[in-house]
């Protein structure tokens, strides 16, 4: 039974294993109160009272899988900081904004002490010297719930000095953003975090666990993948990979927004649910609003290559996406049904990435511009088809050779498996590009019929001469 | 950057070396090079515009991407951050990388406005040569480009235009990561980045015009050469900066026969490829219409032009008279300015006239025999563990030593312990800051060297000792004392002497200095203030702006009965000479300098100089064929290698190319001790102000005052105290002060400054504005001043 | 008053001791410079590069990559309606059209009287409730234009005071660490060696 709360507008709890959302039908869940009476920080006491290598090796072993966008295994990644170098420092990333994305504003919304808690035993299992708790500038109850969250724990002794009595000590620097889609990339939080324009590094040499924040092995993990700690301490790893699939285990929240019945954010089984059941099934979204009929969704954040009706029965597990062509990134489906007006739905995420590049790479910088300006040329009806053939040059200087894209049995395609070849430091300019590739790709026609037909003539670059 | 090859050699294996393959050629690169360093090596240019070799690398313009083979197939990296590693295959022409660096070309002239022609980097514009060499070809971009207002004034010298700015990182990394000024940033985001100050603040950096030399495009560019020349029809030759003694490398450039510009060459040993903006730009002088370019004789009417036999005659009948009165009757003062012949030529004409007086420090410098100590080279200053600091504000006064030992300090980890009496350019980045005040110097090292935690630091490695002469206001015997304690706690510390004056080094080992125990300049002055010397020669010296002292100077050269000056202009000090012989400026004689460090290397002429005007060592020459001695040169090869056969010190740029490029360190002695002396300063009154006088990087040097470029820069002299002193002397800041002592005052405005420690009062030397001079009694061996409110 | 006045200067010094580099505590501190004036100001800038020990050039490069500081005044409420994907799919544009007649400005403009300031925003992350908006970085959700009418209405009367703060404040509840509960920043030259609690066993 599908329920929600007037509390927490957007969740929608079901009938299923709940990891990160066991406390959402509570109005005060974000209260130290309702956390302890509802098991909280049980999970840091039961850690606290084995080696923190054992705690380590529990995440190894339960997989417990980064839910940034990336999905690389946390454990794994604290296990790659160099050894015998510290201090070492723990940065959450809570600057979620990816589009189609949250899940972490209503966790630290809702439950910040099950983050706080998160934390702790990852300072704890890594040897993390200090937490710096990073959320999104724009999130101003997200900062107050967590503030007093943090407020709370530290008096009662959970956070800070000799927690709960014992040698551990760690503080937990509550920070927060001032509005910046780049800083959400793990090298660019750590420069926002050093009080710097939030651009990204190259990794190598900078990977944060060996070369992060001062230049100190530093691992940043997202909000929902600390939030799983806990239970997983409570419930040991044997419950946790019980759930899901082996690649895939435990649960992961995923919102799903656009022309569907019932948009909202739903805590799924990773690796078996599929896109179906989560569009269409009765527990999680009904279907397409208005009895209209599915067109075309983004499978994983507006940084992901597009699907369409031919790919719903992939599964949430990143070894099936990837090879369809796009990738299952921060938990996010956005649903356009078949009224959608699809080269405008393109300019608006293509705009928004070309407005949110940092200015660093030329590629992204210029090119994601570029792209808009023709794009948005094309939406307004004065685009020709020499347009058409530009947006993919344009595209091409930023990502080289063959996109990702799905395949597509009315158009005879085959799929381009992800990841895709780049000439930027970071993701934000090859996402510029997706959404453009996506729908020209699936939805040429609608694009030609936009355009008018005439040649461009190309003009002379520079008046080179030796 | 020589590359052992063990293949060609047969030696051991390098553990430094690492194997690679570019463009199908097997190379030896070094372990930590980049893959685009290796591969200039190996004449594989990849395009870049970001990178450069002596800051981090960003990879930020992407446009030297290239193919590296890795297990899954060829993977596209930046070269410039891409180390190389072992077995490494590069690609850097495939069709795929060419087509990625066409895209990074066409996307970077996206936005770049085609303003080449009137554009002064046109013709030397990577972006323009790469265009060519690794661009499309054509341009697909049909919208509006973005638009900014066209060049703004960022400072005094440099424009910006921030429509031709591809954001490539190199001029902020310059002033943030280099410099240490970050007066520039990135500003805003994406496509609205651009750089920029802070509102109304100027990139005042004494080091702007690196960031000129090392934009990519034409979006910074500096006042003095703005429409002023045409890459392709410059003359240049390869020199050495002469504004200071740290002996930058530079290519000397000239249009027409007129300097037009200088640009920094990197060589390892000493500037990296960097000058300071005042060594940059004081060109302009040597073009000034102010130059003399005919020997002047005095007449009743003052001072008029004549031919060099004439004023060469004149010149050795006044040497002769005097001369005839006794050898301690002449003097000649200066000689640092010029080259190690020029000075050579003279000691040379000096010992043959049986001159001893002469000496090419004016009473502001060190006893030479610092230059025997235990010599460290920049290199090893800059690489040592510990570097003490015993000198004056080297961001100031040797402008590149600054930025070498901030890099020490910042980027290899040796640890800088400062003694001063106000914090200098380098405070920031010291290790430990000793306060002290002038005179108790030897007593705080001595204290400071013994602290636990210092002498752990000093037993790490290596110690360098940065010694020079920190205050004008007091007697060189505290430098020397502290240097001494330094000794005592640290016997093998190596030191780097840090005389500021372009060659004063070169001319002290050549041979102007002080012989048979003949007093210094000081002495020079004092004796012909007493009327002891008949006959006093200035050697490119303006002893009335460069000797602390002015008044002995006044009075000196009111005494003397004749005055000959050699020098470029007029000065405050020979507008009364009897005779004034034009001498060639920089970039208009050749020969040799030697840097602080004892670093040989050549100077080269690339212009004719102005009028009659001709090198010094040409007038030693001539003088002594006037004065009936013959030092036996002819021309400037045959001074040279006199010179590197007489004096031990030189014999190692015995081969004339040897002072080409890094240059060639002098020859070293045995190096000899220190000897402490027990001057001590008197105690301070508690309600006055111990002075402290030292230059600044823009005084009211001739060369300075000289640019059009610069002289507005000069600002006035003020008295600078610690904010809290305010206060006690009862002003508010900016207002006027009396400033007193022993009799003799002036008046100048106060301003509070916290980086002047309290006790002490701070006067900027060489300044407009006011006369500061009468303070400065050399005799006493510290000036206490009092400071009152004018009534 | 635009440097930081006495209460936001210690509370900035506050907040410069837990990191281990100064400069980090820039972007909280800019936040509260921006709570006290309602944006930043040139004084501002130069003050906190006073605070954490950079230039002003690099307090203004910094400040100015970030969507949220405001260089010029702004209205009491700024009022961001979210245009990404999933709000244009529902009615983000119409909605932006109707608050552009309701406020009698374009987007990015300020009423008259210094009430509203109407701007574009990009994703919220609030996509299932489309299309949003935030009030002084306050959600409105799905929101209709006849509760955009309102919202305008009960702001102008006053009537959300206590829930959404003018432009400048952020979150109302700020972390507080007690001294004596303070492990202190951790900075890379005082640490050496492992925690405490890395010996082995376990910690409890």
């Amino acid at each position: 039974m599908s329920k929600t709360f007037s509390h927490a507008p957007g969740f929608v709890a079901g009938d299923r294993p709940k990891i990160v959302t066991s406390r959402f039908e509570y109005s005060d869940s974000f209260t130290l109160e309702r956390f302890l009476a509802t098991d909280g920080y049980k999970g840091l006491r039961a850690a606290l009272k084995r080696p923190a290598t054992e705690i380590h090796e529990d995440v190894k072993s339960a997989t417990v899988l980064g839910r940034g966008g990336a999905g690389f295994p946390a454990g794994t990644k604290w296990g790659l900081t160099p050894q015998q170098v510290w201090p070492r420092y723990l940065v959450v990333n809570g600057d979620e904004s990816e589009p189609g994305t949250y899940k972490d504003r209503l966790l630290m919304e809702r439950d910040p002490h099950q983050l706080i808690e998160g934390c702790l035993i990852a300072c704890y299992a890594a040897g993390l010297s200090q937490c710096f708790l990073y959320i999104r500038g724009e999130m101003a109850l997200a900062q107050e719930r967590v503030a007093a969250a943090l407020n709370e724990a530290y008096q009662a002794g959970y956070v800070g000095k000799n927690i709960l009595g014992s040698k551990f000590s760690v503080d937990i620097i509550l920070h927060w953003g001032a509005g910046a889609y780049v800083v959400g990339e793990e090298t660019a939080l750590i420069e926002s975090l050093e009080g710097n324009r939030g651009m990204p590094r190259l990794k190598p040499p900078f990977f944060p666990a060996a070369n992060g924040l001062y230049g100190q092995p530093t691992i940043v993990n997202n909000v929902e993948t600390l939030a799983n700690l806990p239970w997983l301490m409570v419930n040991g790893v044997a419950a946790y990979t019980a759930i899901g699939t082996k690649t895939s285990p435990g649960t992961r929240m995923v919102a799903v927004s656009g022309h569907v019945k019932r948009p909202g954010v739903y805590e799924i089984i990773n690796g078996t649910t599929t896109f179906r059941d989560l569009i269409f099934g009765e527990e999680f979204c009904g279907g397409i609003r208005d009895g209209k009929s599915l067109k075309a969704f983004v499978p994983g954040g507006g940084s992901a290559p597009w699907f369409t009706p031919d790919q719903l029965d992939l599964p949430f597990e990143a070894s099936q996406v990837g090879p369809a062509g796009s990738m299952l990134g921060s938990g996010a489906v956005m649903v356009m049904d078949e009224t959608t007006d699809i080269p405008a739905a393109a300019l608006t995420l293509t705009h928004f990435y070309a407005h949110e590049s940092c200015g660093k790479c030329t590629p992204c910088r210029e090119g994601g511009t570029w792209l808009e300006r023709i794009l948005r040329r094309v939406v307004n009806g004065e685009g020709t088809d020499a347009d058409l053939q530009q947006l993919l040059e344009v595209g091409s200087m930023i990502c080289p050779g063959n996109f990702p894209h799905a395949s597509n049995q009315k158009l005879g395609l085959d799929a381009v498996p992800f990841p895709y070849k780049m000439t930027t430091i970071c993701f934000v300019g090859p996402s510029a590009y997706a959404p453009v590739h996506s729908a020209l790709t699936l939805f040429r026609a609608e694009f030609e019929a936009r355009v008018k037909k005439r040649v461009t003539i190309p003009v002379t670059a520079v008046g080179v001469s030796a | 950057m020589t590359i052992v090859d063990p293949a060609k050699t047969g030696e051991v294996a390098d553990p430094n070396a690492v194997n690679i393959t570019i463009n199908g050629k097997p190379t030896v690169a070094r372990k930590g090079e980049l893959i685009i360093a290796a591969a200039d090596r190996t004449d594989d240019f990849i395009p870049r515009f970001c990178y450069h070799p002596r800051m981090p690398s960003v990879g930020m313009c992407r446009q030297c991407l290239v193919e590296v083979e890795t297990p899954r197939g060829p993977m596209m990296v930046v070269s410039c951050m891409t180390p190389v590693a072992e077995g490494q295959v590069v690609r850097t022409a495939t069709d795929a990388v060419k087509k990625a660096q066409e895209g990074v070309l066409e996307l970077l002239l996206a936005n770049h406005p085609l303003d080449c022609p009137v554009c002064d980097k046109g013709g030397e514009c990577p972006l323009q040569d790469q265009a060519f060499s690794h661009g499309p070809g054509e341009s697909r971009f049909v919208e509006e480009k973005r638009h900014y207002e066209k060049p703004i004034a960022i400072s005094d010298i440099v424009y910006l235009d921030r429509e031709r700015c591809i954001l490539c990182d190199r001029c902020t990394r310059f002033a943030d990561e280099v410099a240490g000024d970050a007066l520039i940033s990135f500003t805003s985001r994406g496509n609205d980045t651009q750089v920029m100050t802070f509102p109304d603040e100027p990139f005042s950096s004494y080091f702007s015009g690196n960031t000129v030399q090392i934009c990519p495009v034409g979006a910074l560019t500096a006042k003095p050469y703005r429409f002023k020349a045409r890459p392709w029809d410059l003359d240049q030759t390869e020199s050495t900066c002469t504004s200071c003694s740290v002996g930058c490398r530079t290519v000397v450039q000239s249009s027409r026969d007129e300097l037009v510009r200088y640009q920094g060459v990197d060589v390892d040993p000493v500037n990296w490829g960097w000058l300071c903006d005042r060594g940059r730009y004081n060109f302009e002088s040597v073009n000034s219409p102010d130059r003399l370019t005919n020997p002047l004789v005095k007449t009743d009417a003052g001072l008029e032009a004549t031919s060099w036999a004439v004023a060469l005659e004149s010149a050795a009948r006044m040497i002769r008279l005097a001369l005839a009165k006794g050898q301690r009757s002449v003097a000649i003062l200066g000689g640092a300015r010029g080259t190690n012949e020029d000075a050579f030529a003279w000691a040379m004409l000096a010992d043959k006239l049986g001159i001893d007086q002469r000496d090419a420090q004016l009473g502001d410098g060190l006893n030479p025999e610092v230059f025997n100590l235990n010599q460290a080279t920049i290199d090893e200053a800059c690489s040592a563990s510990t570097i003490i600091l015993l000198a004056p504000d080297l961001k100031e006064e040797l402008p590149v030593l600054y930025l070498r030992l901030r890099d020490a300090a910042q980027k290899r980890r040796s640890k800088i312990i400062e003694f001063s009496a106000h914090d200098s350019g380098l405070t920031p980045y010291a290790w430990r800051t000793f306060d002290y005040e002038p005179g108790n110097q030897a007593r705080v090292v001595r204290d400071a060297l013994s602290t636990d935690e210092v002498r752990q630091q000093l037993s790490r490695g290596q110690v360098a000792v940065v010694l020079g002469r920190a205050n004008l206001a007091e007697s060189e015997m505290f430098t020397l004392q502290a240097a001494a304690a330094v000794f005592e706690a640290v016997p093998n510390a190596k030191v780097l002497p840090v005389l500021r004056r372009g060659n004063v080094r070169g001319a002290v080992v050549a041979g102007l200095t002080p012989q048979n125990d003949a007093g210094d300049a000081i002495d020079i002055l004092n004796a012909a203030a007493a009327g002891k010397i008949d006959c006093l020669v200035l050697l490119g010296a303006d002893p009335m702006s460069d000797v602390a002292d002015a008044g002995v100077v006044l009075r000196a050269l009111a005494q003397v009965k004749n005055l000959i000056s050699i020098d470029t202009m007029l000065t405050g000090s020979n507008r009364n000479a009897d005779v004034v012989l034009p001498a060639a400026a920089y970039g208009e004689k050749s020969g040799t300098t030697t840097n602080l460090e004892g670093r040989i290397s050549n100077l080269s002429q690339k212009i004719t100089p102005r009028g009659t005007s001709r090198p010094d060592w040409m007038i030693a020459t001539e003088l002594g064929i006037a004065l009936g001695v013959d030092i036996g040169v002819s021309s400037l090869e045959q001074l040279n290698q006199k010179l590197v056969a007489t004096v031990a010190a030189f014999s190692a740029s015995k081969d004339p190319r040897s002072t080409r490029g890094d240059g060639v360190l002098m020859t070293r002695e045995t190096p000899v001790s220190i000897s402490s002396s027990s001057v001590k300063a008197p105690e301070r009154n508690s309600y006055d102000f111990r002075l402290v006088v030292s230059r600044t990087m823009y005084d009211k040097a001739q060369s300075t005052l000289a640019s059009p470029s610069l002289v507005g820069i000069v600002n006035d002299a003020a008295i600078h105290v610690h904010p809290s002193e305010l206060a006690r002397i009862g002003v508010a800041d900016g207002t006027n002060v009396r400033v007193g002592s022993e009799g003799t005052s002036i008046v100048a405005p106060i301003k509070a400054n916290s980086r002047v420690h309290r006790g002490v009062a701070w006067l900027p030397f060489n300044h407009t504005g006011v006369e500061i001079n009468p303070l400065l009694n050399i005799k006493g061996e510290v000036t206490d001043v009092r400071i009152e409110p004018i009534k | 008053m635009s440097r930081l006045n006495e209460a936001n200067t210690k509370l900035a010094r506050e907040i410069i001791s837990r990191y281990p580099r100064p400069k980090s505590a820039l972007i909280p501190l800019l936040h509260i410079s921006q709570e006290q004036n309602g944006y930043i100001t040139r004084e501002a800038m130069q003050h906190l590069g006073e605070l954490v020990g950079v230039t002003s050039a690099e307090v203004y490069g910094t400040a100015t990559f970030y969507e949220m500081f405001k260089f010029e005044p702004v209205g009491k409420y700024l009022i961001n309606i979210c245009g990404t994907m999933s709000c244009a799919l529902l009615g983000a544009h119409e909605l932006m059209h109707h608050a552009e007649k309701k406020l009698g400005v374009k987007a990015g403009g300020t009423t008259r009287d210094g009430m509203f300031t109407l701007a574009h925003a990009e994703c919220q992350a609030a996509c299932t409730e489309a299309p949003t908006l935030q009030v002084n970085y306050r959600y409105r959700l799905r929101v209709t234009p006849a509760d955009f009418d309102k919202l305008v209405d009960d702001l102008r009367d006053g009537k959300l005071g206590d829930e959404i703060p003018q432009h400048g404040v952020l979150a109302k509840v700020r972390q507080v660490i007690a001294p004596e509960r303070a492990v202190g920043a951790m900075a890379p030259e005082d640490v050496n060696d492992a925690p405490a609690w890395l010996d082995g066993k376990a910690a409890l």
